[in-house]
């Protein structure tokens, strides 16, 4: 399993090959609350990083998903359709959102999962 | 720093995720809204609500006086009973909801929301009359509540007969052998109680209820729950569907009105309301499953703004979102569209006859109406 990078807010990236998969953190996902709904890209969409690309609505609030790599959309989790609460239940396995072929390299400042947890835990939400 | 129940640690410790709710650190959730906005509806859940506010009025002129300040009928209230009311502004505005539990004939208790108790004290006490005092008890007495259809059944040993209680009665009671206050009152739409038990030993209560029904599927529920189930029930919410600004017929809350009672603050302001009927209506609202809409977004029809969603959030019981949303004019019928901002897009919703759930409570819509 490739090594799991963070975003500031909260996404998360793993790479195989020239294909990344991207959801969002335990932490976010726990800040969240019950996950209802997500209105998300076709394939085919190119995303530049920090790009809003979709929405993430919990049963408090809605919040935007940013990308955090360049690249082109080549699928997203069908699966979150009907049953939105994966990204609560497993938000690194069956709850991730989008597939990525990626543009370039991965950005330098997507962190490590010690970085990212001082980082949430001193920025809160 | 935000005030903390007598219940904090406990909520700590269950894992409960604390948000500042009216000034006060309460748990949003322990688990999951979910699963415990669904025990609620077909178990029972356990919330703390020691956050509100709790005043007990005392003196020979406290019926009077009570009478003189909210819309209902103090008068008609027996001992042993409660009833919910409106306290309005001379305008007709709410100033809060708030429910009065008679133990005495000269001896009242009024509940209040958390973040209106300074407000509340210092209006109760501007018309406060001489003979009559009003003690603020909410750090002496906590308040929690075990609210759905199985509540009654799973109420733990060494606890009262509530059989003979009647919706909205109250009774001097043990809980747990701890010796309190029953209620059978609620903000759920389901059946249950709200108990009032000694600051000193809610925890024993808090723990005995949950013991006793964790096997049958009792929860701790925390906000969000409360919020989901009490939106389904079409409770109104102070500060999201009522405030100073929108009248008690406005709220849909006229059966809280009982002009014919004689004089109270804001009754001639009301009267007029009700003559030339209420410029805005409140109205339920469905919408297709994904399109929440919040507290505040536009509600249009045939492109023109015709008022703003008061409150709205996903219905896990339900399986699609629902909304109140306060509207101009009178034209509105249950299974007409209109369309709601969600996220920047119109969208479409199809007004809904209130309640949106009818739970195992008496009457959903409706407590107190007496």
């Amino acid at each position: 399993m490739a090594e799991r990078r963070y975003s500031k807010t909260h996404e998360w990236v793993t790479v195989d090959g020239k294909t990344a998969t991207v959801g969002i953190s335990d932490f976010a996902q726990a800040q969240l609350g019950d996950v209802v709904f997500l209105d998300l890209p076709k394939p085919g969409r190119k995303l530049g990083k920090g790009e809003a690309f979709g929405v993430i609505e919990s049963v408090k609030a809605a919040s935007d998903l940013y990308a955090p790599v360049d690249g082109t959309v080549s699928a997203v989790n069908e699966k979150l359709t009907a049953n939105p609460e994966l990204v609560n239940s497993d938000p690194y396995g069956e709850g991730w959102i989008l597939k990525v072929d990626l543009k370039g390299d991965l950005p330098a400042d997507l962190m490590d999962e010690g970085a990212y947890k001082e980082s949430a835990e001193a920025g809160g939400h | 720093m935000a005030n903390r129940t007598p219940l904090y640690d406990r909520h700590i410790a269950l894992g409960a995720r604390m948000v500042d709710f009216g000034g006060w650190d309460m748990p949003q959730q322990y688990t999951s809204i979910k699963d415990e906005h669904l025990a609620v509806r077909k178990a029972a859940g356990l919330f703390d609500v020691s956050h509100m506010g709790r005043l007990n009025v005392v003196g020979e002129a406290a019926s009077d006086f009570l009478n003189h300040v909210v819309t209902n009928d103090v008068a008609q209230l027996q001992p042993g009973h409660a009833q919910y009311n409106l306290m309005c502004n001379e305008a007709g505005g709410i100033i809060d909801d708030l429910v009065i539990y008679k133990s005495a004939d000269t001896d009242f208790i009024v509940v209040v929301n958390a973040s209106n108790r300074e407000k509340d004290v210092a209006w109760l006490r501007k018309h406060l009359p001489r003979g009559v005092t009003m003690d603020d008890k909410t750090l002496d007495v906590s308040l929690i509540a075990f609210q759905g259809p199985r509540a009654e059944e799973l109420l733990p040993s060494k606890t009262s007969d509530t059989r003979h209680l009647a919706y909205f009665g109250f009774t001097k009671g043990a809980i747990a052998g701890v010796d309190g206050f029953i209620s059978r009152t609620g903000y759920t739409g389901e059946d249950g109680f709200e108990l009032f038990v000694p600051s000193a030993h809610v925890g024993d209560v808090w723990d005995a209820i949950l013991d006793h029904g964790r096997a049958q599927g009792v929860l701790p529920a925390g906000l969000g729950a409360r919020d989901a189930a009490r939106l389904e029930a079409a409770l109104r919410l102070w500060g999201n569907d009522m405030d100073e600004s929108i009248n008690a017929y406005e709220a849909g809350l006229g059966w809280t009105v009982k002009l014919e009672k004689g004089d109270f603050i804001g009754r001639e302001a009301l009267a007029k309301v009700k003559e030339t009927g209420p410029g805005r209506r409140m109205v339920g609202l469905s919408l297709q499953p994904g399109s929440i809409t919040r507290h505040g977004s536009a509600v249009l029809r045939d492109g023109a703004k015709i008022g703003t969603v008061t409150s709205g959030t996903h219905s896990f019981f339900l399986g699609h979102p629902i909304a109140l949303a306060l509207v101009e004019g009178p034209s509105l019928r249950a299974g007409d569209t209109v369309s709601v901002d969600v996220r920047g897009r119109e969208t479409p919703a199809e007004v809904t006859k209130l309640p949106f759930y009818r739970g195992s409570a008496h009457s959903a819509t409706a407590p107190a109406r007496n």
